[in-house]
């Protein structure tokens, strides 16, 4: 996203439409006189509104770092929009202020696309869960990642249905045994960051509730990033799939199953550093064990690696039961995004040949009646 | 041939001494039926843009099966095109045609039923093959056989002599032979005295890229007028004078060509940047092709991944101030209702524009019908009201856009306009406006800035007293940020609220909101000019032409009628339900199966009788006419001598 701290000191708009006297409403309406206020404290960010989550559910962690984290951007609240679905992860906007809306069941990135795409002066982000975005938002999601509209989606995967009590959900583990899957759930996962691979997303994610400075990383770099950016969150429903993270959070295991993901270093992990990443015979990646192989062979992890390939094949490492997670930034790659384009072509129309609302009205071929 | 024929007027000489007659008529009906492929449209918007500049009015019927290549030469491929031009103010593209242009044997069997008996049928015979006859299940040749003999049929070689006239071209035969419809357009424009420089004009421009193409279609299209003009095959060319028409500056124009550009002129009016989500869709997507070339009137098009997000990526650039529309048909409608709900209840203006086609399910892709009114006006979960209108011409459709624009700014909500299929392709002459004359928008707009609230904050669902319309902040003002959704809203606040008593506040209040709108509308329009009509007719949208054709053969036939025809169905005039029961009778004709009639008997307890069709066409006048005469003459005894069933419009 544009969040830049010279972009904040700005308090004049470009709305990306240079001279275009179409937009002076909006520009009227958002001029501010003097400076915008951008300094702000995590108090700031908070709004008057009871936060309803289950006590103990992992979104309040990750709504402590979102407050805590944003103002280190230096956007005034005014410029932000949180857009969100449906489900416990999507009643984020109401505990944020900053401009939002609470949508409908996974049409919150075709509702920020639109609202990106015509405010490009905007920081938007989305926040989602696994349900909202993978199921019944599943084609706005990829569509959305391979589009590149400047915004930010935050998807919270907790691998369950939590607000409608407990079904399973499209990225619960095979024979996961709910309400709705008495003798196991047969279908199998998504994962969401090889989805969005799979739609050449330009930026892509992976952090835990729990931790903060790592979400804290990868969120900045997600804000600062211009394009799509999706962040896949892991985050405990202590109710309905409680652990299911445990086996990345707990320090007895945590180390052995999780792979930092750090660019320019190489991928060694584990107690000891005892396990690393190196290439199969096949182009993809496979875990080894440090001590045996050289040490030319282990893979430094490239996030900006232009072929989506890499971190796909970084993605397919971690299997469903979470063991060789990756966590960190797996692809950040440049690409001119949507909004941009869209604002040039209308500049390039209205360069090669002026509105002129009477010439449109009367066409190319007119009578006259005296 | 026509209602008016007159004797000749003229005669003139052509090359080789064949003497020829001009025959002034005052209307006439014409219909081009051929292969999906053959042009027929094309054809027809040409010979329809001659007219126009000629100066008739008039009135066209586009008619062609969804697939886009159906089998060459097969009923399911028959394309069509009726052109209604006239010297006098018309009303439809005429019931039945005068002059029927069939290409082939498929274009002969689906059209000539509707041929009135001594009707001029032009057929191109190098098409009457043996194979192609076979194709429809022709036995034998009907050019031979004495099956056209009720008509004046008229067999022109049409394919070989374009491919003659293009010998010299350096195009094979195939390629030659696609320019026929040009040839067919040249004989046309030479029998009925087009201007033939507009279609010269088109050509170039439309094949700049390809001059060989240009240049064979051209040399067609001259070969055809030659031909009719040296030929002893016709002996007669037609006159239709120009029309009167209110002094001004006029174009021709389809429904969707006018909804685009009255979209475009509410952006400019307005000063709000339009932003256009929109999925493609038969036969809304001519408006998505037209907004996407005014990119440099600030519109923005955006061809989303489905119909849901065409009106949810709509919404959002509504949050953030822009002007959202969205456009639609058929099943389309139905995806989209979720989010329509959920501009319902944010309150935030959108403009959903249905061009209706023939349904349920994909129904009937490319042909006109009404039946989603009730829809459009409860198709949504929950109590859940906005405003809905319609255009009652393509022309209209212009008016109807700006005036569905400005309910959703001034109002808040989403706004449903429901064109047809109909309107969507049907053209007519329409006078350009001024833009100085077009409606001030930015009234309607007034983005509010300043909180609202006694303690400094602001109130997003404090209402506008007069409107009922809450304030539009918009992202990028400090000082007003506010969280917006689909949950429930406290008044006010806008915070999510489960309190009893403030749902059945805030659902009344939405209503209200939506019924006040009638407040602010002009009266009744009832165009009863003998004054003493007893009988109503009652319609909305496209079927206006039909109805008033109608009416005025019902007139002239020395009965009274009274028509009024709805823009706004939601809600409804103020003085409706009295204007309806100060008649007798109340006839609704409608192309669904009676859903304003439903609407009407409900609301003002009038007992409105429903007269319905849902062939996928517009209805005929002289239909019309009959039901009405049942009416009134049932009611108050026939006019004796009086038949409203013959004649002109």
């Amino acid at each position: 996203m544009s969040t830049t701290s010279s972009h904040a000191a700005e308090h004049v708009h470009d709305l990306g439409m240079p001279g275009n006297p179409i937009s002076s409403a909006i520009e009227a309406s958002v001029a501010t006189q003097g400076e915008k206020q951008t300094v702000l404290k995590a108090k700031d960010m908070k709004t008057d509104q009871e936060v309803r989550w289950c006590p103990g559910c992992g979104d309040y962690v990750i709504l402590n770092a979102v407050q805590s984290f944003l103002p280190s951007l230096g956007i005034a609240r005014e410029d932000m929009v949180i857009v969100s679905g449906i489900g416990c992860s999507s009643r984020f906007p109401y505990y944020m202020n900053t401009y939002g809306m609470h949508s409908i069941h996974g049409r919150a990135p075709a509702i920020a696309t639109g609202l990106a795409a015509s405010r490009p002066d905007l920081s938007v982000w989305v926040v989602t869960g696994d349900g909202d975005a993978l199921s019944i938002g599943g084609n706005h999601l990829i569509h959305t990642l391979r589009r590149n509209v400047n915004l930010t989606i935050l998807l919270f995967n907790n691998r369950i249905y939590g607000l409608t009590k407990g079904q399973y959900s499209p990225t619960s583990e095979v024979g996961k045994v709910t309400k709705s899957t008495p003798m196991g759930s047969l279908d199998h996962p998504f994962n969401p960051v090889s989805l969005a691979l799979g739609a050449d997303a330009t930026f892509v994610g992976r952090a835990m509730d729990s931790d903060r400075k790592g979400l804290t990383d990868v969120l900045r770099q997600a804000a600062e990033h211009k394009g799509t950016s999706l962040v896949e969150i892991y985050q405990n429903c202590n109710i309905f799939n409680d652990g299911a993270f445990d086996l990345l959070k707990d320090p007895s295991t945590g180390p052995m199953w999780t792979i930092p993901l750090l660019h320019g270093e190489p991928l060694v992990f584990g107690p000891d550093g005892a396990s690393c990443v190196v290439r199969d015979e096949f182009g993809g990646l496979r875990i080894a064990e440090t001590s045996q192989v050289d040490a030319a062979e282990v893979v430094v992890h490239d996030a900006h690696r232009q072929d989506p390939s890499y971190a796909f094949a970084l993605s397919r490492l971690s299997t469903q039961d979470l063991r060789y997670t990756p966590m960190g930034v797996f692809r950040s790659v440049q690409k001119p995004t949507y909004d941009a384009m869209m604002a040039e072509q209308l500049d390039a129309a209205a360069t090669q040949s002026p509105a002129d609302l009477g010439a449109l009205l009367a066409g190319s071929d007119t009578w006259e009646v005296q | 041939m026509t209602a008016t024929d007159r004797s000749p007027v003229a005669t003139s000489s052509a090359p080789g001494g064949l003497v020829k007659s001009v025959v002034e008529l005052d209307r006439v009906v014409i219909r081009l039926a051929g292969d999906s492929g053959d042009g027929m449209q094309l054809t027809g918007n040409r010979f329809t843009s001659e007219t126009a500049s000629f100066g008739n009015d008039l009135s066209t019927l586009p008619n062609f099966p969804a697939e886009i290549r159906a089998p060459t030469g097969t009923l399911p491929g028959v394309s069509s095109f009726q052109l209604h031009f006239a010297d006098h103010d018309i009303m439809t593209p005429g019931d039945a045609p005068d002059v029927l242009v069939a290409m082939n044997p498929a274009a002969l069997k689906a059209n000539i039923a509707d041929l009135p008996g001594g009707g001029l049928l032009i057929v191109d015979s190098d098409e009457f093959t043996p194979r192609n006859l076979a194709k429809v299940g022709y036995a034998a040749n009907p050019l031979e056989d004495g099956s056209l003999e009720g008509w004046q049929t008229v067999s022109v070689p049409l394919t070989s002599m374009t491919t003659d006239a293009l010998k010299e071209s350096g195009l094979g035969k195939k390629e030659a032979e696609r320019s026929k419809n040009m040839f067919t357009l040249g004989l046309l424009s030479w029998m009925y005295h087009r201007p033939t420089e507009g279609t010269v004009r088109f050509l170039e421009r439309q094949f700049r890229r390809k001059p060989e193409i240009a240049a064979a279609n051209i040399a067609a299209f001259r070969a055809g007028y030659n031909y009719g003009e040296t030929t002893e095959a016709f002996a007669v060319s037609y006159e239709i004078k120009p029309a009167p028409m209110a002094p001004g500056v006029y174009r021709n124009i389809s429904g969707n060509q006018a909804l685009a550009l009255g979209l475009v002129a509410a952006g400019q009016r307005s000063g709000l940047p339009l932003f256009l989500g929109a999925y493609p869709i038969t036969p809304a997507s001519d408006i998505l092709h037209e907004l996407s070339k005014h990119k440099a009137f600030g519109i923005r098009t955006f061809q989303a991944e489905d119909e849901i997000a065409g009106v949810a990526s709509a919404i959002g650039a509504s949050f953030g101030g822009a002007l959202g529309v969205t456009t639609t048909s058929g099943p389309g409608i139905s995806l989209k209702s979720e989010a329509i709900g959920l501009a319902v209840m944010t309150e935030l203006p959108l403009v959903v524009i249905d061009v209706q086609r023939g349904g349920p399910s994909t129904g009937l892709p490319t042909k006109t019908e009404q039946s989603d009114l009730l829809q459009a006006m409860f198709g949504r979960n929950g109590e859940a009201p906005l405003p809905v209108i319609a255009p009652r011409s393509p022309g209209d459709c212009f008016d109807a856009a700006v005036e569905a624009c400005r309910m959703a700014l001034t109002y808040r909500t989403p706004v449903i306009l429901l064109s047809d299929g109909y309107l969507a392709n049907g053209a007519e002459p329409w006078a350009v406006p001024s833009v100085d004359d077009l409606p001030d928008l930015t009234p309607a707009v007034g983005f509010a800035t300043e909180p609202n609230g006694e303690d400094g904050e602001f109130l997003p669902y404090l209402r506008d007293p007069e409107t009922l319309a809450r304030p539009w902040a918009i992202p990028g003002t400090a000082g007003m940020q506010h969280r917006i959704g689909g949950l429930e809203k406290a008044d006010r606040t806008g915070n999510i609220s489960y309190d009893p008593a403030n749902h059945d506040f805030m659902t009344r209040t939405r209503q209200a909101k939506v019924d006040g709108i009638a407040a602010t509308l002009p009266p009744t329009d009832v165009e009863d000019p003998d004054g003493d009509a007893r009988v109503a007719v009652i319609g909305w949208g496209s079927t206006y032409g039909p109805i008033g054709a109608a009416c005025r053969r019902i007139r002239r036939s020395g009965r009274s009628v009274a028509q009024i025809h709805l823009r706004h169905i939601n809600p409804m005039p103020a003085d409706l339900g009295d204007v309806l029961r100060r008649y007798d009778r109340v006839v609704c004709p409608e192309m669904n199966l009676g859903q304003l009639a439903l609407l009407l008997r409900a609301r003002y307890l009038v007992d409105v009788e429903s007269h319905t069709q849902v062939r996928g066409l517009p209805f005929r006048a002289a239909e019309l006419a009959a039901v009405i005469q049942d009416a009134i003459d049932s009611t108050h005894g026939a006019v004796l001598g009086a038949d409203p069933s013959g004649g002109g419009e």
